[in-house]
């Protein structure tokens, strides 16, 4: 597995869940997207080895 | 997880409203929540023109989309910010939004246009850059919606946005803010009204949106709001709803429902000062508008400098 962040890629043993992913990650779920392909996927959907998914950022944080 | 309205296969979850939906409910979801925004807030008229804040960000594309999307006459304006490489594909993402839908995009580019920019500012200042950029955004966002006859300036603040800027007034205590925190600010004289339609919807949820209706947009984050006091405030508050779902929601609604009117007073109190800039004419409670002291102190600095 192959996770896409602008920042980083990283390869993960599956399955697991997108939850589980990002709980190992330490990734607080209310601040991504998870993208597979061009569809997002909820945190229930299970990865095998072979998915290729992309974790994106939605913070942005232009406030004075 | 299936979607909460047809049981089809879901593409989101959101825990606050305890729901999944898939992408057609899933944007219907989102019109009808900045629907309800707009209605319950009256924010804009029917008739009004309506000027968008256009960064090039998911937030104000998104929200450009959907007032397009709700009926209203919607122009964007992008400001050149001159953040390099950042501002390119900002500026990019943003013309080939209006570009592919047939829209108005009206630009400024602080540096042509006023002899400065965000990263100049910031340097030659000592002002934070994401000051010098809101000060800026402020100024030239009210002014072009002045001067071309906008009734209304519509900005992509989400409920994520809110709600941090909400819990940074609360820390201080600046109730002067907190009586001008508000979904809609009327006009006034020199000020065009300005609107907030984005404060029901969160900011994951404006991603989400933009890629579900193919809405390419700049994805990387601002270099120079990076460890931002307001990025700090986002991700205490994440941590907060991830335990808690519908926290900054309870939070942002609550203050605007019930306590926001309790500051109204100290907001007033700055308004009555008022008067008209002794450079550009804008509405400002000292002699010389904040935007042209900005204006002044970087010329300067930058003669002193030569």
């Amino acid at each position: 597995m192959v996770l896409r962040n602008p920042r980083r890629e990283v390869e993960m043993p599956g399955p697991l869940t997108v939850a589980a992913l990002l709980e190992q990650l330490e990734v607080n779920p209310e601040s991504v997207l998870v993208i597979q392909g061009d569809m997002l996927v909820t945190r229930d959907a299970r990865l095998s080895d072979t998915d290729v998914v992309e974790i994106r950022p939605v913070t942005s944080g232009g406030a004075e | 997880m299936k979607c909460r309205v047809c049981r089809a296969p879901a593409v989101l979850d959101i825990r606050r409203h305890n729901a999944a939906f898939c992408r057609d409910h899933f944007v219907k979801h989102c019109r009808e929540q900045v629907r309800r925004a707009i209605d319950d807030q009256h924010m804009i008229a029917p008739g009004d023109r309506v000027l968008v804040a256009v960064s090039g960000g998911k937030d104000s594309l998104a929200l450009w989309d959907l007032l397009v999307h709700l009926g209203y006459e919607a122009d964007g304006l992008y400001l050149g910010l001159g953040i390099g490489e950042y501002s390119d594909a900002s500026g990019e993402a943003a013309r080939a939004f209006a570009r592919d839908r047939g829209l108005e995009l009206r630009e400024v580019d602080l540096a042509a246009e006023y002899g400065y920019d965000v990263p100049g500012a910031a340097a030659t200042t000592h002002r934070s850059p994401c000051g010098a950029c809101g000060l800026s955004k402020r100024h030239v966002f009210n002014s072009v919606a002045v001067e071309q006859g906008y009734d209304v300036v519509a900005t992509g603040h989400n409920l994520d946005d809110e709600a941090a800027v909400l819990l940074g007034n609360v820390l201080r205590w600046e109730t002067g803010y907190l009586g001008r925190q508000h979904p809609v600010l009327p006009a006034s004289p020199g000020f065009a009204r300005k609107v907030k339609p984005l404060y029901r919807v969160g900011e994951r949820e404006t991603a989400a949106y933009c890629v579900l209706v193919g809405i390419d947009y700049q994805v990387e984050e601002c270099p120079m709001a990076e460890g931002n006091r307001h990025l700090g405030y986002k991700e205490v508050l994440n941590a907060l709803e991830d335990r808690s779902p519908g926290a900054k929601a309870a939070f942002v609604f609550g203050f605007v429902d019930r306590a926001h009117e309790r500051f109204a007073d100290d907001a007033g109190t700055e308004r009555e000062g008022l008067r008209a800039c002794a450079v550009c004419g804008s509405p400002t409670t000292a002699e010389v508008c904040a935007f042209c002291r900005l204006r002044e102190r970087v010329g300067s600095r930058a003669v002193h400098a030569r």
